[in-house]
């Protein structure tokens, strides 16, 4: 056996540069086939991609059942991935194509040209009295307000005011599932996981379509 | 546990480099699905603080025999082959007859070298990927390098 260190190292650097590692290897059509068939054998437990929004890109995150998670750019989608991975399943491949549909929904909801969501939701994130108000929210109109007092009450619990605030706050969908629309009694916009700006940007566009 | 997507952000090229030194250009990109889908469906099951990396080449590995035994039953053409094109672009002179010396080498050197300097594995995976003991693959992989340096004569320096 050789003790040329020298020449061994020559061919092994020889070896590294004959089989580059090259990201472009590994490109959009592999994944996309990737995702495809992972989608087919039933072990694509969590898709996402983002999209552009008016306040900034929003992460879409949808499993077989539905849109389960919208976030906005401000709460970090790294670390709601790494939520959902937890809390859903680990099986999360960045795929477009489970999304189209709310994708164009939301496309011509901010350009004004679409008042209701129509797209499969899954609300496994949420549980209890917050899911309760939730599938409320669903039922306000485009372009209407609700307070946080008036949706206690349609839930069957007026004295639970706070724990509405609370469940708007942790809407794993907003957007879609217009939370927004929950404003103060008295009448200041309130706090929103988007921020109050994106929150104002919304009332006011639904106000003037 | 991390997303699935990072693994494949992070471990991705190196496998594709694996599959490809294990099977050539045409039969990597099988390769690299089918160890992907694999990974995925055990992926909730692995445990905390693995070795990612190797757990990944493990199943390419297997992948690559599954590969092989498939091709070797599948009919072959007769008659000369065609010059296989490269896969990344313009390769230095030299590097189709180094690839083609890897490809002559014994399977277990063959094996040792691509794990121990293309993926990057300590000789305790290398070994265990082999089913063969860490010093049998150090072996493995010196007696691997002095055989490229044999049989591939078209290095830089003659």
């Amino acid at each position: 056996m050789t003790t040329d260190t020298s020449t061994d190292n020559e061919i092994i650097a020889q070896l590294a540069a004959a089989f580059p590692v090259a990201d472009s290897d590994t490109d959009a059509e592999l994944r996309a086939r990737l995702a495809a068939e992972a989608e087919r054998e039933g072990l694509l437990d969590v898709s996402y991609r983002t999209v552009d929004s008016p306040f900034g890109p929003l992460l879409l995150a949808s499993t077989p059942l539905g849109l389960v998670r919208v976030a906005f750019q401000r709460e970090d989608h790294e670390a709601v991935l790494a939520k959902l991975s937890t809390a859903i399943s680990p099986r999360i491949l960045h795929s477009p194509r489970r999304t189209d549909d709310v994708a164009r929904q939301l496309d011509e909801y901010f350009a004004g040209r679409r008042r209701h969501f129509d797209v499969p939701i899954d609300l496994q994130l949420v549980g209890g009295f917050r899911r309760e108000v939730i599938s409320h929210l669903r039922e306000i109109a485009y372009g209407s307000t609700e307070s946080y007092a008036t949706v206690a009450k349609a839930t069957g619990n007026p004295a639970a005011v706070r724990a509405v605030g609370s469940a708007c706050s942790h809407n794993p969908v907003p957007v879609v599932v217009p939370c927004h629309r929950v404003v103060r009694s008295d009448g200041t916009i309130g706090q929103y996981l988007g921020g109050t700006e994106a929150k104002a940007v919304l009332l006011a566009m639904e106000a003037a379509a | 546990m991390r997303p699935f997507e990072e693994i494949v952000e992070e471990h991705g090229a190196v496998v594709m480099r694996v599959c490809r030194a294990l099977l050539g250009p045409h039969d990597a990109q099988d390769a690299w699905s089918e160890t992907f889908l694999s990974a995925m469906r055990a992926y909730p099951d692995l445990r905390p603080r693995s070795n990612v990396r190797a757990w990944l080449i493990t199943i390419a590995h297997r992948k690559a025999i599954d590969q092989t035994r498939k091709s070797s039953r599948a009919p072959r053409p007769t008659g000369d082959l065609p010059e296989s094109p490269t896969a990344v672009g313009a390769p230095g002179p030299g590097d189709d007859d180094l690839r083609a010396a890897l490809e002559a080498l014994p399977p277990k050197q063959r094996g040792a070298v691509i794990y121990r300097y293309l993926a990057d594995l300590p000789y305790g995976e290398v070994g265990a990927l082999l089913e063969s003991s860490e010093a049998a693959a150090r072996r493995s992989a010196a007696d691997g390098i002095a055989n490229l340096r044999k049989s591939y004569t078209k290095g830089p320096e003659q």
